[in-house]
């Protein structure tokens, strides 16, 4: 008897039935095609054959991923395609709004927009520009230093207001009868419409100052409303990843309660209370509502918060979408108002990168 | 540099539960002394009663007296931070301070506390205080780098330099090898050798060999079931309870007959 050996080029037993990594570009590629197919005989829009092309991709990817790979594997190819398909709709406001804000803004922004008020830029100068016998004139200078100003403010307020709430619930309260009920109204906090913080702040200065005071620091305690539960939250969260192990430790070197936060917990934690903090910052650099109650409107540049009306970026961009500076040729103040928005969206932006990298300066370092 | 401790009547509570019942336990200076028995028999908070590190646990309360030479850690005006600086601690995980270096972990004691001392001062410290603990010939060209940098051993040898640097008369150790190889082990054992010399070390530790190998007295606490209080059940010379115990679950226990 002899003993054949049989030398086969073969597919390895390990992976059987197994689709090829480039199956799924196959299916997406003739998906594609079949819906531009079925939109060309009904009329084409590319929203429609987006759609299309999803859902046929996604049936598709899963009757080819059963036949050849059984139920299981199909059914994580379809969860896989599901969560894509949600990233990608999420995706699309925030690519939206970008690239809308960046198309009509950019032709309004140069350096002396950054640097020039509204001072004197009247119906007739944007009519001349309008004409196009001038270049847009007038600027965001004052409403960027307000906004600088009143986020400033409400920084100042409610930094150490939100630290040192974390600090008492995270520290001192354990979870006692007045740790639980802060807990409660800082959620509910949490959850104020911003122009009610607005009515809020407008009342309570009413009462300090008299009726229909309007100045930046109003609208920085109308901002600091709104964020200190932001802050106290994020804090918190900080403040209790931090091992209890590092407190024992240094209560058994002898070191009083007070000063074991102040020098290893706080420092410990700084990274992320750092970057919640500046998230904070960049939650309320955008609030309208609430500063067009307290701080006012003006056209120029006023660097005392408490005096006088003071202008913001928020409330700069309302101002020139709704009463445009020449109301027959509204088309000036429309540009100011998408090149300001642009401005805000990057000031939010850098605010974020801020956050990250914050996080990273004081993270604790692990070389060796 | 060293006391003594002089425990009478001592119960430890956790709220209304009693946890440690009746300990009487007299420990000599300059001598180790270390307490052995199952997991959950109130060593570990029968040690923390001792330089008053269980008043961080919430509900934890003590009846009875803690005497350093003559003085009650629980009288009353007595600072629990003052009794920690006179009554150290080491940990069963190594716990460095992650945001500071070497140098600042071993000066944290002082550092902590705002109190000034001079470069000089300060670099003899933390050079006296690494090789007391056995590590500056490890650490002497990198002090600036983090702690967590270390090894765990290396760790756990930062934490005992950080502990002897605030110059405390006992040292507690609460299982400080569990989280260690056998190599870093048998470092802390030569190192609580000697620190005998300067000190009064108490050890709890899970490891008999290690208890016989390191320590002057050895304390056996045992439990008589769940939800009962944990109680000391004798405490004679090591050789003594590794040869020739008095009470009968101590000689089970020792050689292993249960836990």
């Amino acid at each position: 008897m002899t003993v054949t050996t049989e030398v086969r080029s073969r597919r390895s037993a390990l992976t059987r039935n197994k689709l090829p990594n480039w199956a799924p570009w196959a299916v997406a590629a003739g998906a594609l095609v079949v819906s531009a197919a079925l939109l060309a005989l009904a009329g084409f829009n590319v929203w429609g054959w987006a759609v299309l092309a999803a859902v046929l991709f996604v049936a598709a990817n899963w009757a080819v991923s059963f036949a050849v790979e059984g139920a299981r594997k199909a059914a994580d190819r379809f969860a896989t395609s599901l969560m894509f398909g949600a990233f990608i709709v999420a995706l699309v406001p925030l690519v939206s709004v970008i690239w809308t804000v960046l198309a009509n803004g950019i032709a309004g922004f140069s350096l002396d927009f950054l640097t020039s008020d509204m001072q004197g830029v009247r119906g007739r100068v944007d009519n001349a520009t309008a004409a196009g016998e001038s270049p847009l004139m007038g600027g965001i200078a004052h409403a960027l230093a307000g906004t600088f100003l009143i986020t400033l403010w409400a920084s100042i307020i409610s930094i150490p207001i939100g630290l040192l709430t974390a600090i008492y619930l995270v520290e001192y309260g354990r979870g006692g009868r007045l740790s639980r009920a802060i807990t409660f109204f800082v959620d509910v906090m949490t959850g104020i419409p911003s122009i009610v913080a607005g009515l809020f702040a407008a009342g309570l200065f009413a009462v300090i100052a008299g009726p229909g005071f309007k100045a930046g620091i109003v609208g920085a305690v109308a901002l600091s409303v709104l964020m200190i539960p932001v802050v106290v939250r994020s804090s918190e969260e900080m403040l209790k990843i931090v091992p209890n192990e590092l407190r024992e430790a240094s209560y058994a070197l002898g070191v009083r309660k007070w000063r074991t936060i102040v020098k290893v917990v706080i420092p410990t934690a700084i990274s992320g209370i750092a970057s919640g903090v500046t998230i904070a910052i960049a939650r309320v650099i955008g609030e309208t509502a609430p500063l067009i109650v307290t701080a006012g409107f003006v056209t120029r540049m006023n660097t005392n918060v408490f005096s006088d009306w003071m202008a913001s970026l928020p409330a700069f961009i309302y101002y020139q979408i709704l009463n445009p500076t020449s109301p027959t040729n509204p088309e000036p103040s429309t540009l100011r108002a998408w090149a300001a928005a642009l401005v805000l969206i990057v000031l939010v932006m850098l605010l974020n990168l801020g956050a990250r990298l914050i996080a990273r300066i004081f993270a604790p370092k692990t070389g060796r | 540099m060293s006391k003594r401790i002089d425990v009478t009547d001592l119960n430890v509570y956790y709220g209304n539960f009693l946890a440690v019942e009746d300990v009487n336990i007299s420990i000599e200076p300059k001598t180790v002394t270390a307490f052995i028995g199952p997991s959950g028999c109130g060593k570990s908070t029968f040690l923390r009663t001792l330089n008053r590190m269980h008043e961080v646990i919430p509900g934890a309360r003590v009846e009875g007296k803690v005497m350093l030479d003559g003085d009650n850690l629980y009288g009353s005006g007595v600072d629990p931070v003052t009794v920690r600086s006179h009554i150290g601690m080491v940990f069963q995980r190594p716990n460095p301070f992650p945001t500071m270096s070497i140098r600042d972990n071993v000066l944290a004691g002082i550092k902590l506390n705002n109190k000034r001392i001079s470069k000089a001062d300060a670099d003899d410290l933390v050079e006296s205080s690494l090789q007391g603990a056995n590590l500056w010939n490890e650490v002497k060209d990198r002090l600036d780098k983090p702690g967590s940098g270390l090894s765990g051993g290396q760790q756990q040898r930062l934490c005992i330099a950080r502990t002897i640097a605030v110059k405390p008369e006992v040292i507690l150790m609460d299982e400080p090898c569990s989280a260690l190889d056998p190599i870093s082990t048998l470092a802390i054992e030569d190192l609580i050798n000697e620190l005998k010399n300067d000190y009064t070390v108490v050890i709890v530790t899970h490891n008999m060999q290690q208890a016989a190998r390191v320590s002057d007295k050895t304390a056996f606490f045992n439990i008589a079931g769940t939800g009962k209080p944990g109680k000391l059940i004798e405490y004679e010379d090591t050789a003594i309870i590794f040869s020739n115990p008095s009470v009968k679950a101590t000689e089970d226990y020792v050689s292993g007959r249960f836990g």
